[in-house]
């Protein structure tokens, strides 16, 4: 069939079944904004590129497709490149298309060029700079598939402006034939029986389980593994919910902003299993020391993250999913049950603990734990990065895995709002809510433009404390409080702010209105901002 | 710190060697040398890398570069197992007394001249690095002008061979 470069873009994505894409047009993508009216694919039109991207992201996390951003030339595909940076980073499949000026014209420092390609090489899977019309169809088709398989990630096509007007014969292919391509999913049997053996010896094992356990959804063999052998699990950031929060055997996230139980464990074990689980410094930075004593297995699909950050002995490459089936199959459990006790006896009395918290100020920690009691195992929870971030992983009980989103890796302030729009148009059935601080939220703050031309319902929870809450923390704490830059004195009024927008709001700012504040919140699925006024010393941990 | 000498088979297209050349530097690896050509398929060359590092390193330039949709195949060759060369060009000063002495030095190298004038000789050579600095060792007293050094390339002894398609010997 002939058509455009421009009508096979359109086309390509209808073909992978795409129905909701996010971008911002420019002279150099216009011709791909021209075909998309003849089309059936929602565009959700950003307020900022970057803004696209991270909607994008967060569609990807709750759909498990890859999601789609468009932008422009020049400054447009600039403003993407922290949400590719930040997808690759959390391995979340995203394919970004880019207008690029005319083939003819590129390297001459024309209006709105930028070496796209070039700049976002370091940080995606791959990307192409599309030289001609005809390998359109291919490179997309290329592009879903690399984005979507084995360690998902960010794929970017950028396509000049007059390879998209130029003319083809659109044959879409039915597969795809990469060379240097080849993800391995089946794990190695003889490892997986090494792995048998060392968990049926195993007095003290941990699972760690990560953000891969997710992709691969593994949670549900998972979870039986677990109680069928006694293991107790903590996650990563990225792997809350890869088992349910409230599951006795999970005792939360680990690493230097986890909790205590989860830490006590990796600290004790003399197994620890981890599972799509890159061993960041966050996480795991005393990954060495634990090897000295403790034995490791690393299950992982990307083969270059076994050895990176911790020496294994045992490793397996593959699919979460594929390789604990094989493993429970085959599994004898171990004697775990002095462990379990102890592991669970940790949790209990720190959860003890909490519940003497001072409740004279709102207090961050129980507005989530409130919150989460409220939500329905549906909901989705979206943060923003910073103090905001860590009370809510901490606090927030995922009861299944998708339902937290957050940037991990990378840590980008400003990433939750427009991903929580990308959640919200993958699920609308769920209530979507974001956590932000007010520095955060300020950050992605124009994307309410957004959420109102969707018309769509997003919870907005703002834990205002004036401050830049966490950069704050660690002047504190390392820099013998000399603060620098992290006051927020001159806030705007964020209930006026939200009103604007014609949203409703409101501002607490004591302990006892929080109850009823939060049950007005969550009332209906209309969109509703409400403003948490914290104490500016609430700690991190 | 070991020199490690990996064969990467890519596909030859645009972008390529800068996306190698873009992780090493990246991941703070360090190239000692680098060489890439064609093969005998032409949609398929072949870069020889030289890696200075401990096992550590070159295991994760490996799985890093096989990352890269690109790459298509990574052998690190044996040395005692291949055959290594480079080529050199070095211009050296030359007058009519120091010519003979020169040509002499040449040929003990099994080098060649490519290149005379009234006041220099062009030699080239091929060879492993450890002959190429030897030789240039020896011209040094004459008064190098120029010396231009491809990187290393390398290929296995005997009938084991790196091909694209997954029939490797």
């Amino acid at each position: 069939m002939k058509m455009t470069g421009a009508q096979a873009m359109v086309k390509a994505l209808e073909l992978e079944g795409i129905k909701t894409i996010f971008g911002y047009p420019g002279a150099a993508i216009c011709p791909f904004y021209d075909a998309l009216l003849g089309s059936n694919i929602t565009h959700v039109l950003t307020r900022n590129e970057q803004g696209a991207a991270h909607s994008a992201s967060g569609y990807a996390r709750v759909t498990g497709k890859p999601g789609v951003c468009v932008a422009t030339s020049g400054p447009g595909a600039t403003n993407l490149i922290t949400g590719i940076a930040t997808a690759y980073m959390d391995s979340i499949p995203m394919v970004a298309i880019t207008g690029q000026v005319a083939l003819e014209l590129i390297g001459r420092d024309v209006f709105q060029e930028v070496d796209i390609t070039g700049a976002t090489a370091p940080f995606c899977k791959h990307n192409y700079l599309v030289k001609n019309v005809q390998e359109l169809p291919r490179i997309i088709k290329e592009a879903f598939h690399i984005a979507s398989t084995g360690r998902p990630g960010p794929v970017l096509i950028d396509v000049p402006v007059d390879i998209q007007m130029q003319e083809l014969d659109f044959i879409y292919p039915s597969n795809v034939e990469i060379k240097g391509y080849k993800p391995n999913y089946k794990g190695h049997p003889q490892q997986i029986r090494k792995i048998a053996d060392a968990i049926s010896q195993a007095k003290a094992p941990v699972i760690c389980a990560g953000g891969g356990v997710i992709t691969a959804k593994a949670t549900d063999i998972m979870t039986s593994l677990v109680e069928k052998c006694g293991i107790p699990v903590v996650t990563t950031l990225m792997g809350i919910g890869a088992i349910a929060g409230d599951h006795p055997l999970n005792l939360g996230m680990l690493g230097s902003h986890g909790v205590y139980a989860a830490n006590y464990a990796v600290n004790r074990t003399d197994l620890l299993i981890l599972i799509g689980a890159r061993v960041g410094d966050r996480a795991l930075g005393t990954a060495k020391k634990i090897a000295e004593r403790a034995k490791i297995i690393h299950i992982d699909i990307d083969p270059a993250e076994i050895g990176k950050n911790v020496s294994t002995t045992i490793p397996v490459v593959g699919d979460a999913r594929l390789i604990l089936e094989e493993l429970c199959n085959i599994i004898q459990p171990g004697d775990t049950f002095d462990w379990v006790s102890e592991v669970k006896r940790v949790k209990q009395e720190m959860l003890k603990s909490e519940q003497c918290i001072n409740r004279d100020f709102i207090n961050p920690k129980l507005v989530i734990s409130f919150l989460s009691e409220r939500l329905k195992d549906t909901s989705i929870m979206a943060t923003e990065v910073g103090q905001n971030q860590i009370w809510a992983a901490n606090n927030f009980v995922a009861k299944r895995p998708g339902a937290f989103i957050t940037s991990g890796g990378l840590g980008t302030m400003g990433y939750g709002l427009p991903a929580a729009i990308g959640a919200k148009l993958g699920s609308p059935d769920s209530t979507v809510v974001v956590v932000g601080g007010d520095g955060s939220f300020q950050m992605s703050m124009p994307e309410l433009g957004t959420i109102k031309q969707c018309g769509i319902g997003i919870k907005i929870l703002i834990l205002n404390n004036s401050r830049l809450g966490m950069v704050r923390e660690i002047q504190k704490t390392r820099y013998n409080k000399r603060y620098s830059q992290v006051f927020m004195d001159n806030n705007p009024d964020f209930v006026k702010l939200a009103e604007a927008y014609g949203f409703r709001a409101e501002r607490v700012t004591t302990h006892s209105q929080i109850s009823a504040a939060l049950d007005r919140f969550l009332a209906d699925d209309d969109t509703y901002l409400l403003e948490c006024v914290i104490d500016p010393e609430e700690s991190t941990i | 710190m070991t020199k490690h000498t990996l064969s990467v088979l890519v596909e030859n297209r645009s972008g390529v060697l800068s996306r190698v050349a873009g992780l090493f530097s990246r991941r703070g690896f360090n190239i000692d040398s680098l060489a890439v050509g064609v093969t005998e398929n032409p949609e398929v060359s072949r870069m020889t890398i030289v890696v200075n590092g401990d096992e550590y390193t070159v295991e994760q330039v490996s799985k890093q570069l096989n990352k890269l949709i690109d790459v298509i195949k990574i052998k690190e060759l044996d040395k005692s197992d291949s055959v290594s060369r480079e080529l050199a060009l070095i211009k050296v000063n030359a007058t009519a007394a120091s010519r003979s002495e020169i040509i002499q030095i040449v040929e003990i190298f099994r080098a060649k001249i490519v290149d005379v004038s009234k006041s220099t000789l062009t030699v080239e050579i091929s060879g492993s690095s450890e002959k190429v600095e030897a030789l240039e060792d020896m011209l040094r007293q004459f008064g190098i002008k120029e010396i231009v050094r491809t990187g290393t390339i390398a290929i296995e002894r005997g009938n084991k061979y790196i091909k694209a398609s997954n029939t490797e010997e």
